[in-house]
């Protein structure tokens, strides 16, 4: 897409609003990474018609942005998605797809113990558990706590694959297996059997914890200065199954060395002679940034006391679909490092709460199934003979 | 509607679809996605996305469409014609209920 047939189109159309020039010319509408040029354009074409700081609404069913969205659930008291469409005056009878996943995750964070999960608001792949592929089958990924795995797993896996036929096998970047290919009648299946395993989910379709990579740390490597570990696999136990605005990855590294590459996770740990030094808001992705420095503990205890109150002061504030080092910029890394380093009352009520939601939170989905939830989903209506429909 | 004889085909009951998502319908080599709306109205459309052939019975329901999975592309369910300036169309199926059943209607497509 060139600058010039942007321009064009602005011009020719009469476009004035992002979301208008993403749709037809579908600049900045896929990864968005280009949003920034895209918006200098409209600038150079509209001049003051266009103004790149007004804010965006959370999509064409509502002139609210994110942030009045989310302190409006709260201060209402907004508890399921038709409530917030009609208090806060929705355009739409039943919202949108940017909308809805959005609605379904701020009340999803804010009452937990309260609020039904929507699945028809959800995302296809939260909706399967399982990531959608681009013929139509899914991938699947079993959990490996901190990248851990044993013979007893592998062999599981390797048993899945050939009796369900999965045709491609892959390592990924968050140290876990994926299998490809596997049809959505099938999924039940291949997690009954990955179950027997001692397999859960994995995650890898959500909004939510990924991943915690480690390295191996004490246990093994001549440079290793704490058991990484052990303290990986301890914060993915502690961390699993709960939802964030987006994906959230993290990593353990055993010394500076840093083999599990903890300077551009989401959340990072560097483990040092004198204790932990604790990183967030790094990216490897549609940007590359290195992690910032949050600060230097002495024991794990308060590792993951530090590192759940981050989160869940992200979760709490951060906008759908936005990564942590975005969130973390707009609101500035020294106001987190305040409210999570240097007041102790505010982070224990942060970590409070992140464990208050993890009691709902930490069910696995993928057993649920097995047993026969959502049974509908992955089985036709019917099969018509061709014969019949004469 | 056209005038040409329709079989009519009963595939099921009408919760076995949720509001506002879908099931499949094999029939033969194709899959036709029948659709229910939050307001319980019923439609049927080949379970490919007019772009890239996404299956739109995993998209997110809204109001009367529905956004492919895939690369969310917004589907009218009524006629099967992609919205906003996407250009594209699926095929539609009649569909009609009665009493609880669910009716399909095969042979040409709309």
């Amino acid at each position: 897409m060139c600058k010039g047939k942007i321009t064009e189109t602005i011009t020719a159309k009469g476009l004035t609003t992002l979301d208008d020039v993403r749709a037809h010319t579908k600049a900045s509408a896929s990864c968005g990474s280009c949003t920034g040029l895209v918006e200098q354009l409209m600038t150079l074409t509209l001049g003051d018609r266009y103004n790149p700081a007004a804010v965006a609404s959370m999509c064409g069913c509502t002139d609210l942005g994110h942030d009045d969205v989310r302190r409006l659930i709260k201060a209402k008291e907004l508890k399921t998605i038709p409530a917030v469409m009609q208090e806060l005056e929705w355009k739409t009878s039943c919202g949108c797809a940017k909308c809805r996943p959005a609605l379904n995750y701020y009340l999803v964070c804010d009452w937990p113990d309260e609020y039904a999960d929507d699945y028809q608001s959800r995302f296809i792949n939260e909706r399967v558990h399982a990531n959608i592929q681009k013929d139509g089958t899914y991938s699947v990924v079993p959990r490996m706590w901190g990248g851990q795995t044993s013979a007893k797993e592998l062999r599981a896996i390797a048993d899945v694959v050939d009796r369900f036929e999965i045709p491609t096998v892959k390592v990924t970047g968050g140290q876990r297996i994926d299998m490809l290919g596997i049809r959505k009648e099938d999924l039940p299946a291949v997690w009954a059997e990955l179950g027997k395993a001692g397999f859960v989910s994995g995650h890898a379709y959500a909004k939510g914890l990924r991943t915690v990579k480690t390295c191996v740390g004490s246990d093994w490597c001549r440079f290793g200065t704490q058991d990484s570990t052990g303290l990986g696999v301890r914060i993915e136990k502690f961390m699993w199954g709960s939802w964030t605005p987006a994906k959230v990855k993290m990593a353990v590294s055993g010394c500076p060395r840093n083999c599990a590459e903890a300077t551009c996770k989401d959340v990072g740990v560097i483990c040092v002679e004198s204790g932990y030094e604790i990183h967030f808001a790094g990216a490897a992705g549609l940007d590359i940034k290195g992690t910032e420095v949050l600060g230097l503990v002495a024991t794990e205890e308060e590792v993951l006391e530090h590192i759940v109150a981050l989160v869940q002061m992200y979760r709490e504030q951060g906008r759908y679909l936005e990564r942590i080092y975005k969130w973390a910029k707009r609101i500035g890394y020294d106001e987190v490092r305040r409210q999570i380093l240097e007041d102790a009352d505010r982070r224990k009520a942060y970590y409070g709460r992140f464990v208050h939601s993890q009691k709902f939170a930490q069910v696995d989905p993928w057993s649920e199934r097995v047993s026969g939830a959502d049974k509908h989903e992955f089985r036709p209506m019917a099969t018509i003979s061709l014969e019949a429909a004469q | 509607m056209n005038a040409i004889t329709q079989s009519w085909v009963e595939i099921g009951v009408l919760d076995d679809i949720p509001r506002r998502g879908a099931r499949c319908v094999r029939y033969g080599e194709m899959t036709i996605a029948v659709f229910r709306t939050a307001d319980d109205r019923v439609f049927a459309l080949e379970d490919r996305c007019p772009h890239q052939n996404g299956p739109l019975s995993q998209g997110i329901v809204h109001d009367g469409c529905v956004t492919c999975p895939l690369h969310n592309w917004v589907i009218s369910l009524e006629s099967g014609e992609a919205q906003g300036a996407d250009e594209g169309a699926t095929a539609a199926f009649p569909v009609k209920v009665e009493g609880n059943s669910v009716l399909l209607a095969l042979g040409e497509g709309r």
